[in-house]
């Protein structure tokens, strides 16, 4: 039960991200002026004439102290509105949206940002940018972690000295300061799309340390096992042999490091992002959509914008339980 | 109770308390030409806490440089003539007379007699001359040297009598008198050595002893604690008294407390740690608003500030082999009609409404509204319109593509990078609306925050940026003090620095009118020369103005005399004046005794 619980929540945070474009109502980077810091919109079902059979939103407008519902503007949801137009999946141009409100009305289910930005379809369009950083990262990592551990365990000597050094130089260097001083040197306008990939690549180039000293352990314990050692005494080469026993062996081990550095990862870009290292505006990320809460007035009035940190919480949690899932498969399955 | 609990508490209420007591203010003597002040009379007692965003760098005025430094310094010392920061216009202080000669090159004035500095030290002639001596010698390096130059010449400065010095300047200037605000007098009795020691610079740095500083301001250095407090006390031998010959100031101390910037400031007010605090933000104003029934704070917001925030394009002189993406982009930016098309795209009410939470003026012009004595009311405030800036770049030979992007007439697509401070939300949210607004007529701007010195070496120094967005002004609204900014040979002349010519035909003339008014002495006559000034500006572009903010200031309930100004410093200008209606709890909570 508790599996598919974590299967069904894994398809549906994904899918939602995926699919940002149809779920969102509206285009990340469109500003309502004229709505700054909305709070997130109340949908009803009673209005003045009773129960409607469709949900409804009121029309809000701006006052000295806020936004107030006028009861006497209503605008029934609308599934699979027409709206702006978005690329599915990256491939397809579309302007379905799952719900929406006719013009003039306007529906902010998360409330909206300084710019009169919906929170909510911001929030579906960064977890794109955010978790495929995580997934891309971790991809990069886990290769390098592949390579060095195998090589360092199974080689040993030399190569296993001067990995297991660098390694060891790598964690203690204090990197967020390195990447500050960094941007320093960059061109000072990067398009999201490099800047995308120097933070994955910076990110996974980084993280592989931890991960290739597991697999070095895994390596170093598997390669004096007996059947490695018949094979070996039957001429089997070393490539064959990391390809046929060793790797196995450390493909649990890569696995739950996996799912834990996806979640470690996202954070990660979104530490970057929210110091302005990041996916500049007005290209959305979790990241950059929490740099605003640094202002004092901001975290103390407007709760919503707090979304994207519930967003990080809930990736983090359900990764984690992916991990714990993960390595107790692998500690059944282990020889 | 217990019998040894109650004695406990008896011993605990009978202890006196020794806490330094503040000094008493001197008894009045007649010898003395004091100035009476006309407001509210006060009460004595209590102490001001205020909050600053870091400690001074320096308490020796000759020189800081800093705004944090300058507003503990301007509460020590005192200059020769002011400019009152309510009504803007000059009035009398250590100097009690001046007179100006019909060629206006020359200033005879007047000292009080009578008056101490902070030691009890007597004040006269010498001490004048001595601080004009130091503010001019080169070696020192003041930062108000050079607004003391005139045609590259210094003043002479003579001594008629004990009270009575003339300053002859190489030729008219206009306003002069507004000159000495801000020039604070020392005293030669203590810095006279280590001045002819070569020590001037270390002298009055914040380690300093108190008894090694004097001044004829309203308070004196009494304590500095490194990384958390400058505390100020009374100065007893002040030269102001109020109506009833009470002599100021009201407040026996004034506390600085470093407490970081403008949210750790807020919550520290919030919190009742400090009595007053300046230029807020509208969202933190709105969100002290709230409470400020409840808490008894007095809010004010004083209307437009002069401050003048602008984008402006890298125009400088590029070398097209290190730079060669700016050189070939200057083509767009050097366009008039591309300016005027950025101009008249922009969203300025948006501005002011998202950025500065309707507390703010939109700009077209460098003065503001706030300007109230110099700004040219007939500069047109053409309204956002899109469809005029494309007509403006379809004459200039832009072009836009299927996709709506906009292509020069090499059918290049029109793309440039916005540079703004990192540690200013407001000047980072108004690059993200011309971004959005520009994105409408098909040019991709990009927004890159920079740490603050990075940017000002990139349009100082370096000129490797595209477009910044940065803000100007806020002082003397004389425009004298702009003259650094509009003369081509200027040092803030951003737009193009180190002119050697005047680059265009307008900048020649603002060079000339600029020049005109500086010697023009009557006011009428200047404003008209300084009208044109603004107009060609209007015309030109050389920045396009963005949005003024309002000045936003608080203070709690029990501060009496609480009247901020739109100059600097908001609230502290007169805090010789203010006093506590009661006395104020918030010095224990704030871990001060």
């Amino acid at each position: 039960m508790r599996k598919r619980i974590l299967i069904a929540a894994l398809i549906a945070l994904h899918a939602a991200i995926l699919l940002a474009g149809l779920l969102a109502p509206y285009d990340p980077a469109n500003q309502n002026r004229g709505f700054p810091y909305a709070p997130p919109a109340r949908i009803h079902w009673v209005g003045r004439s009773g129960v409607y059979w469709r949900p409804f939103v009121y029309a809000v407008s701006p006052n000295l102290t806020g936004y107030h519902e006028d009861p006497s503007q209503i605008f029934p949801l609308r599934f699979f509105y027409r709206g702006d137009s978005y690329k599915l999946l990256g491939l397809f141009t579309a302007d379905i949206h799952l719900f929406g409100v006719d013009a003039p009305g306007r529906i902010f289910i998360l409330g909206t940002d300084a710019y009169g930005r919906d929170e909510f379809s911001r929030l579906l369009y960064g977890g794109q940018i955010s978790l495929a950083a995580g997934l891309l990262g971790t991809l990069l990592t886990l290769a390098m972690a592949a390579l060095i551990g195998t090589i360092s365990g199974y080689f040993g000597k030399w190569a296993d000295e001067s990995f297991m050094g660098l390694a060891e130089l790598f964690l203690c260097l204090p990197w967020f300061y390195f990447l500050v001083a960094m941007r320093a040197f960059l061109p000072l306008h990067l398009n999201p799309t490099c800047t995308f990939l120097l933070i994955t690549c910076v990110m996974g180039s980084i993280g592989w340390t931890r991960p290739a000293r597991l697999v070095r352990g895994v390596v170093l314990s598997a390669r004096n096992r007996d059947y490695v050692a018949a094979a070996r005494g039957f001429g089997a080469s070393d490539f064959y042999l990391i390809q046929r026993h060793i790797m196995p062996a450390a493909f649990g081990v890569l696995l739950t490091q996996a799912a834990l550095l996806v979640p470690q990862y996202v954070t990660a870009e979104a530490v970057l992002s929210f110091f302005g290292l990041g996916i500049a505006e007005p290209v959305p990320s979790w990241g950059n959509m929490l740099s605003i809460l640094q202002q004092y007035n901001v975290i103390v009035s407007y709760y919503w914008l707090l979304a994207p940190a519930g967003a990080l919480v809930v990736t983090s949690v359900i990764y984690w339980l992916l991990a714990d899932a993960l390595h107790h498969w692998v500690k059944s399955h282990s020889i | 109770m217990k019998s040894g609990a109650r004695l406990a508490l008896i011993a605990c209420l009978g202890t006196p308390i020794f806490v330094a007591a503040a000094p008493g203010p001197q008894p009045l003597s007649l010898a003395e030409e004091v100035q009476h002040v006309t407001a509210e009379v006060g009460r004595y007692g209590g102490r001001l806490v205020v909050g600053q965003r870091s400690e001074p760098k320096t308490l020796n005025p000759v020189t800081a440089a800093d705004a944090i430094s300058r507003q503990v310094i301007a509460r020590c010392n005192a200059d020769l003539i002011s400019i009152n920061r309510v009504s803007q216009q000059t009035e009398p202080a250590l100097a009690k007379t001046w007179k100006v000669s019909p060629d206006g090159r020359t200033f005879t004035l007047n000292l009080r007699k009578g008056l101490r500095f902070s030691d009890g030290y007597p004040f006269d002639a010498d001490d004048v001359i001595f601080s004009f001596t130091v503010y001019l010698d080169e070696a020192v390096a003041s930062p108000q040297r050079d607004l003391l130059i005139i045609d590259g010449k210094p003043p002479i400065i003579t001594k008629l009598d004990q009270y009575t010095v003339r300053f002859t300047l190489p030729r008219p200037y206009a306003a002069g008198e507004r000159l000495f605000d801000g020039l604070s007098i020392l005293p030669k009795h203590l810095l006279e050595k280590p001045y002819k020691e070569g020590r001037f610079a270390k002298a009055w740095t914040l380690n300093a002893a108190s008894s090694a500083m004097a001044g004829m301001g309203p308070f004196r250095v009494k304590q500095y604690v490194a990384g958390q407090r400058i505390v100020l006390e009374r100065n007893p031998y002040y030269w102001k008294v109020d109506r009833g010959d009470h002599r100021l100031p009201y407040v026996d101390e004034i506390v600085f407390l470093f407490v970081g910037g403008e949210d750790q400031q807020l919550i520290r007010f919030e919190a009742g740690d400090t009595e007053l605090i300046s230029r807020l933000s509208a969202e933190n104003y709105a969100l002290l608003s709230q409470g400020a029934a409840r808490n008894g704070w007095q809010l004010s917001d004083l209307g437009p500030s002069l401050e003048y925030n602008f984008l402006v394009f890298n125009l400088n002189d590029v070398d097209s082999k290190k730079l060669p993406d700016i050189a070939g982009k200057q083509l767009w930016f050097r366009e008039l009609r591309f300016r005027q098309a950025v101009s008249v795209a922009i969203d300025r009410d948006s501005i002011v409404k998202l950025v500065y939470g309707a507390r703010g003026t939109p700009l077209w012009g460098n003065v503001g509204p706030g300007n109230k004595l110099w700004i040219n009311h007939s500069i047109p405030h053409p309204a956002r319109s899109l469809e005029d800036a494309r007509e403006l770049l379809r004459s200039a030979g832009f072009s836009w593509n299927n996709a709506g992007r906009l292509l020069d007439s090499t059918r290049k697509p029109v793309e440039f990078t916005i540079i703004t401070s990192s540690s200013s939300s407001q000047r980072m949210k108004m690059a993200t609306l011309v971004q959005d607004d520009l994105s409408r007529l098909g040019v991709e701007v990009h927004v890159v925050p920079l740490d603050f010195r990075a940017m000002l070496d990139r349009v100082f120094q370096t000129f490797d940026y595209e477009a910044a967005i940065m803000g100007l002004g806020g002082g003397d609204p004389d425009p004298n003090p702009e003259m650094n900014v509009w003369l081509s040979s200027g040092a803030t002349h951003l737009w193009h620095l180190n002119e050697i010519q005047p680059a265009t035909g307008w900048e020649r003339e603002i060079d000339q009118l600029m020049q005109q008014q500086m010697i023009t002495l009557k006011y009428d006559k200047r404003k008209q020369l300084y009208d044109r000034v603004q107009q060609l500006i209007a015309e030109n572009l050389p920045f396009v103005f963005l949005a003024t903010p309002d000045i936003l200031v608080g203070a709690k309930a029990e501060i009496g005399n609480f009247h901020p100004a739109v100059l600097e410093d908001n609230t502290l200008w007169n805090a010789d004046e203010l006093y506590l209606r009661a006395p104020n709890a918030g010095i224990e909570r704030a871990g001060l005794r």
